[in-house]
């Protein structure tokens, strides 16, 4: 070795700022996302859509259909009679509707033709007779007395009630210097990822073989209900996921795109390509539930909050979807941000005639913590007191199960606070601001990953093979969805970073079941820690194989050996064996390596057994966000303009600050999509905001300046101490809003998105209000 | 009606039978088979399939190819430089301006046709001259650094020349 050069030293990976190790096929618009997989003989595949809210099907005429020349194949609810859906106890959603249609835009028939234009000339040409059903498009009407069951199983359309009180409740009213009670209604919102659906299906007539390429967050998911729908055993499926562009919860369960394609590839026994329009994309929905939520809070005149009565309602759609695991954590994750014990919580998810909701980003908690925390500042402002005091006055002060059993083990949200407060200059600028202005601020968390998968088969969470062979080149094969979050980033991270080697010598596979080892998919930001336990897991396992290896050829004890990454020595004098000497000392007798790791959560996270569903929130670890947002209001038009935002996020150790900060930016952002413009629209059913125009998604000229903050409070558990980065800041958007346009023009919004003719409504009121107490 | 199509796409000159109706992102897709460009709506509402018509940005699902006769076409397939990103996808690429990717070509041709004009946008300029094209995972934050990445990388560029 040239003795004038430094000692050779392990590359670092983590907490590097590294751009995305997919970014230069996205950016060359060489990336191939499922939209972009055609064959010269492919068939396109289009859905009939049903125009009827709710009905029961009495006869599908698909003969005109069939004779139209370039028509391949139509299917009808006939092709299957196995229902799809997420959780095992409510898989009945059917991929096109059989006996009854549930909601406007439902698939009742589909086919396969030669081109998009016979396709859907041919869906104009089925006849379906209906005998329409009253539908209820809200939930209050889909509950009243005497209604129509949109399922059998459901009475009164009631997908799940849960009901609880830990605590007492009552009793810390009574401790309470000030009792609350407050009411918010939270708009339907959809995801927008930017792709439409796609699928892409072959059907290998010879060997009555598929294989599916589709637009999904969860290809496991994909996998198992394709076995289901087609009864075909789980070995004759291949499941590939493409890029993907972007899901947000959209895609985290088995769509009926993916199953249609399929089924239409089986029967044409060739290939068929569907992809939908941005409609379409809109009306399978899967977005964030319509809800209302009704807090009731008692708080001591220095801020603590004593108890908290929580009811809420959410319209779920037609079919069960992730119903029940929504409603259960609007109820599990009032816990584990403050330290509160007194709960009861009342949550009602309704079947309605509108499309189904899924799990939007934030799943669950998004809408109850906009109104958790504009109660909190509310009765800051009744009390006199500071919204961070408020706040500093509830912090969690001791680690681990709090009232409900939720598992806390990292805590950054006191620093959280600290730094926005500072950097927003709250203490010298609140109150202080021009008229029309405001600062608004609230807190947000989020699980780091479910820790309870919703199969429940026994293997570990997640499983990362490594395979390494004679050119030196580390292939990380795995089930995890790159979505855009970063995942195979921070994957190649986790393992260079064990091995201290060039992070380019690390490539990754992901998401072909055919190659890679099963993953529980991209939901509830689950992905960095679990499988990145597992990435760290392997990685030890290879370099364990790599030492034992320099060991042998230095003929010396395992642990005497140096590992330096791209160099291994026996002593500091010694010159040692490049990274590729050892690599082939280890295939020596052996051959190509492959090593796996493996991770599991322990039990103590798995949330509690104090009610039915208590395991719903459970998480090895809690990331924890503030923010502080800064609001002008025109007094003319109401129409608000965020000036900027503050965020700071605890995301544990920050394995790539550069993607970290791009997740909390997206999320704050996506917030505010949600609290100023967004907002899916009926009529009669009818969904008439199904185009990037009328359902406003901000474009670049509202969007405001977002400062995000890293905090690293290390969790003990998670890889290299990280934690949750890409959710946890979207639902503190929302009341940091409210409660900044509450500071600069008086009047709280109490019904989202706080659009300007809403906003007008409420500043003329109180105009209104003001000149007849002056008149009094 | 089929008619003749000439035109000069990414620097190659092309004749093509194409549909009067046929617009000119599936003739980039499905004629030509240059699948970078995207479709993310229904038409005119997202931006993601921003292509240069003789060096201006225009959306290609409001545009029928049969129109483009005669003019020279730019994908982003034609960007990279001797098989590297050039300035503004390096930006997009170090300072994140991607993350799923789907908004990206359409977001980087827009770059394109702004940095033309405008070497050294404010970021004023670069939120309404972009803001005809949606991006659902960044909020815009580091797109817009991206840009200003490029916008300095080319000045610097310039004077080194």
């Amino acid at each position: 070795m040239d003795g004038n050069s430094l000692p050779p030293a392990p590359i670092k990976s983590i907490g590097v700022p590294m751009p995305m190790v997919d970014g230069p096929e996205k950016i060359s618009g060489r990336a191939l996302y499922t939209a972009d997989f055609y064959d010269h003989d492919a068939l396109t595949g289009c859905i009939k859509r049903a125009d009827v809210a709710h009905a029961r099907i009495l006869s599908v005429d698909i003969s005109a259909a069939e004779a139209l020349p370039g028509v391949r194949t139509v299917i009808t609810g006939s092709e299957t009679d196995e229902g799809h859906g997420v959780l095992p106890v409510s898989r009945t959603e059917l991929p096109i509707a059989f006996d009854r249609v549930r909601y406007k835009g439902e698939p009742v028939a589909a086919v396969a033709a030669d081109s998009i234009e016979i396709a859907k000339a041919a869906c104009d040409l089925i006849k379906i007779e209906y005998e329409e059903l009253p539908a209820y498009f809200t939930a209050a009407d889909a509950t009243a007395d005497g209604v129509v069951d949109l399922h059998d199983h459901r009475p009164g359309n009631i997908e799940r009630h849960v009901d609880y009180e830990i605590g007492d409740v009552e009793a810390g009213f009574a401790e309470a210097d000030l009792v609350h009670e407050t009411d918010y209604h939270c708009a339907e919102v959809c995801q927008v990822q930017t792709e439409p659906h796609a699928a892409f299906a072959e059907y290998d007539g010879e060997r009555d073989e598929l294989t599916v390429r589709a637009s999904t967050q969860v290809p496991y998911y994909v996998h198992l209900m394709l076995s289901k729908i087609l009864k075909m055993p789980k070995s004759k499926i291949r499941v590939i996921k493409p890029f993907l562009g972007g899901g947000f919860g959209a895609r985290t369960e088995a769509l009926n795109v993916e199953l249609i394609t399929a089924m239409l590839a089986r029967r044409v026994r060739g290939t068929v390509r569907t992809v939908i329009s941005r409609e379409e994309t809109f009306i399978t929905h899967r977005g964030r539930p319509e809800q209302t939520v009704n807090i009731r809070m008692g708080m001591t005149k220095d801020g603590r909050v004593t108890a908290v009565d929580c009811q809420t309602v959410q319209r779920g759609g037609g079919h069960s979807g992730y119903g029940i695991v929504t409603i259960l954590y609007s109820g599990s994750m009032l816990f584990a941000i403050y330290d509160l014990q007194n709960v009861r919580y009342d949550g009602k998810r309704i079947l309605t005639n509108t499309p189904p909701c899924g799990a939007f980003r934030g799943h669950g908690t998004v809408n109850v913590r906009h109104a958790f925390e504009n109660a909190m500042d509310e009765m800051a402002i009744l009390l006199g007191l500071d919204p961070f005091a408020v706040r500093r006055a509830n912090l969690i002060t001791e680690m681990g199960h709090v009232a409900n059993d939720l598992w806390v083990n990292s805590y950054g949200l006191p620093e959280c606070l600290d730094i926005v407060e500072k950097a927003s200059g709250w203490k010298d600028r609140k109150g202080r601001l021009a008229p029309g202005k405001g600062l608004g601020m609230a807190c947000s968390h989020y699980v780091s990953g479910a820790s309870k998968p919703v199969n429940w088969t026994g293997e570990p969470h997640a499983t990362i093979n490594l395979k390494l062979d004679f050119d030196g080149t580390i292939v990380i094969l795995t089930g995890a969805s790159e979505i855009g979050q970063g995942s195979s980033t921070i994957l190649v991270q986790c393992v260079a970073e064990v091995l201290g080697i060039d992070p380019t010598r690390v490539k990754i596979v992901a998401a072909d079941s055919r190659v890679t080892p099963k993953d529980n998919g991209s939901y509830s930001s689950r992905v960095t820690y679990m499988v990145g336990n597992a990435a760290i897991e392997a990685a030890n396992n290879l370099k364990g194989l790599l030492i034992a290896a320099a060991a042998k050829k230095f003929d010396v004890n395992p642990e005497d050996v140096e590992c330096l990454g791209e160099v291994y020595r026996a002593g500091t004098q010694d010159d040692g064996m490049t990274f590729d000497e050892v690599v082939m000392a280890a295939l020596e007798g052996t051959g190509t390596i492959t090593v796996k790791g493996n991770f599991d959560t322990l039990p103590e996270s798995w949330g509690g057994k104090k009610y039915r569903g208590a395991a719903i929130g459970g998480s090895m670890a809690f990331s924890y966000a503030a923010q502080v947002v800064e609001v002008t209001v025109d007094p003319d038009t109401a129409e608000i303009s965020v000036d900027q935002v503050w965020v700071a996020h605890d995301c544990g150790k920050a394995l790539n600050p550069l993607t970290v900060e791009g997740q909390i930016q997206g999320s704050v952002w996506m917030g505010m999509g949600q609290a100023m413009t967004e907002e899916t629209r009926y009529h009669d059913g009818l969904m008439i905001s199904g185009n990037m125009l009328d359902y406003r998604v901000p474009t670049f000229v509202e969007s405001p300046p977002i400062e995000a903050h890293i905090v690293e409070a290390n969790d003990p558990h998670g890889p290299f101490g990280a934690k949750e980065a890409g959710e946890a800041s979207l639902s503190g958007f929302l009341p940091a809003l409210t409660s900044a346009v509450a500071d600069a023009m008086g009047v709280r919004a109490h019904e989202l998105p706080v659009t300007p003719d809403r906003l007008l409504q409420l500043l003329e009121d109180k105009e209104r209000d003001m000149r007849s107490a002056a008149a009094e | 009606m089929k008619s003749l199509l000439s035109l000069t796409l990414n620097g190659r000159q092309r004749d093509d039978a194409v549909a009067s109706n046929l617009l000119l992102v599936d003739y980039l897709r499905e004629v030509v088979g240059l699948t970078g460009t995207k479709i993310g709506c229904d038409g005119g509402e997202c931006g993601l399939c921003t292509v240069l018509v003789d060096g201006k940005a225009q959306h290609s699902c409001l545009t029928l190819a049969a129109t483009c006769g005669g003019k020279s076409l730019e994908t982003i397939e034609a960007l990279a430089e001797g098989g590297r990103l050039n300035a503004i996808q390096r930006g997009f690429h170090e300072k994140l301006g991607a993350q799923c990717g789907f908004c990206t070509p359409g977001m980087v041709m827009a770059a394109e046709a702004l940095l033309r004009v405008n070497p050294d946008p404010d970021e004023a300029e670069i939120r309404n001259e972009m803001a005809s094209n949606i991006c659902r995972c960044t909020g815009y934050v580091k797109i817009i650094e991206a840009v200003q990445f490029a916008a300095a990388e080319l000045k610097s560029n310039l004077e080194a020349a």
